[in-house]
């Protein structure tokens, strides 16, 4: 059990800024997010990208702004789970809340600031009847225990970087491993591609390039998958897990669930504050919506600091609160 | 000014009128018509939320670069005539063109 004043959820630049600001006023965060890694789309989407019009720096690349951003809380030490999504927000007794995860962390605060950008990313899908039925029972989307595969019969299937790294990782580990891919050439990295062709040319791997997943059967677990290539040619092969590894996609998952006023995908807030119609809960940054919403890290910022000088009174109710500088205060780690 | 058509899901075609001296991308011009677009990546071609297919005149368009195919590889099912609505510009080459969203 976690206890914390604020628990974030997203650990995008906005999430992460709202640190800060809750920090200056004494407030302690821990934040929350679905990717392995902090930063948000900038990471995961863009790392190398430049951005421009973030205040004071002409260019700075995405991966960098987030650098930073965790250099600039660092003095207020947030603490984290990554790798987890909130599955479930609860209102306790004292006004304060249970948020749970996926991992079944479960964290007490007495504020929520949702920070979520585009909601969570969720591993894209083939089209394929039947598959959410071996959910979980052979087909995974993450791998998140590679030794599960030992003496197993496994397909990757996919041609990016995630795809033939995890082959070449799992190459060595599983009884025999299939990696199925729909064109003849990769575009993940070309070493990586190299060595995946060097796999299958020394018959650690097969690699079936052309073609495509088909259907999946089993009886209550998954025990073979059809595929068909371009020739129209089908065939079947055993296999006790399929890992389809087609990049994420964002979706707003649960939060649509917890009672908030949503305007299409986004949550509407007051202007005054960021809060929403939930008393104690705060939406920032791309996930929210008002009149004249702007999605820019920018914006997401300063809603971040506004949502601070609010969210003080859930966390300190006998206290006033006084408006400090930095250039006069200075920055007191906790 | 430019003419196209969107497939909608009951099979329905809607046109669509936009100028061309804008700088317009095809996913803002669907976006602005509140058709339900992701766009994550906000048109740098880096998440592959705007996938569309384009049902006629596909020859007409601007050719799909190395980095849309990229991103268009990154998806379960792709389609020889699907495309990346935030890599296509919107010029008088899409003129008559009819297109469907593809949400999975």
């Amino acid at each position: 059990m976690i206890r914390t004043d604020i628990c974030i959820i997203g650990a995008g630049p906005v999430g992460l800024f709202a640190v800060f600001e809750a920090g200056l006023l004494k407030m302690r965060c821990h934040l929350v997010d679905v990717l392995p890694q902090i930063g948000g789309q900038l990471t995961e989407i863009y790392p190398k990208k430049p951005i421009y019009d973030i205040p004071g720096y002409p260019e700075i690349k995405a991966h960098e702004l987030i650098d930073n951003l965790a250099k600039q809380i660092e003095p207020f030490k947030p603490t984290f789970s990554l790798g987890e999504r909130v599955t479930h927000v609860i209102r306790n007794e004292d006004g304060g809340f249970e948020v749970k995860t996926s991992d079944n962390t479960s964290i007490t605060c007495k504020v929520i600031v949702i920070a979520g950008g585009l909601g969570c990313f969720e591993p894209r899908k083939p089209e394929i009847a039947d598959l959410d039925r071996f959910e979980g029972k052979g087909v995974l989307y993450f791998v998140k225990n590679p030794d599960q595969f030992k003496d197993k019969r496994l397909v990757v299937t996919g041609g990016g970087d995630s795809a033939l790294d995890w082959t070449i990782h799992l190459a060595s580990i599983a009884k025999h491993l299939t990696l199925v891919h729909r064109n003849e050439t990769f575009r993940g990295a070309p070493d990586s591609a190299e060595k995946v062709f060097a796999l299958a040319e020394a018959g650690k791997i097969d690699l079936l390039l052309n073609t495509n997943l088909q259907a999946v059967s089993g009886n209550g677990h998954l025990k073979a998958i059809s595929l068909v290539d371009k020739k129209n040619e089908t065939k079947t092969i055993e296999a006790d897990f399929l890992i389809p590894l087609f990049g994420l996609s964002p979706k707003l998952g649960p939060i649509s669930e917890w009672g908030l006023k949503l305007d299409k995908n986004a949550i509407e807030v007051n202007t005054f504050d960021y809060s929403t119609n939930v008393e104690g809960i705060y939406a920032i940054g791309d996930i929210n919506t008002y009149p004249g919403k702007l999605k820019l890290i920018l914006s997401g910022f300063h809603e971040a600091a506004l949502m601070a000088q609010s969210a003080f009174k859930f966390v300190y109710p006998n206290q006033k609160l006084s408006f400090k500088y930095t250039t006069v205060n200075g920055v007191n780690a906790f | 000014m430019v003419k196209f058509h969107v497939k909608e899901a009951s099979g329905a075609l809607r046109e669509i009128e936009v100028p061309t001296d804008m700088n317009l991308n095809l996913m803002e011009v669907l976006k602005a018509s509140e058709y339900e677009i992701e766009a994550a990546c906000g048109g740098m071609a880096l998440c592959a939320t705007c996938h569309i297919e384009v049902l006629e005149g596909i020859g007409k368009l601007n050719p799909r670069t190395d980095a849309e195919l990229d991103m268009l590889d990154t998806l379960p099912v792709v389609l020889s005539n699907s495309r990346l609505a935030c890599q296509i510009k919107v010029t008088e080459d899409l003129n008559d063109v009819v297109l469907r969203l593809n949400n999975s």
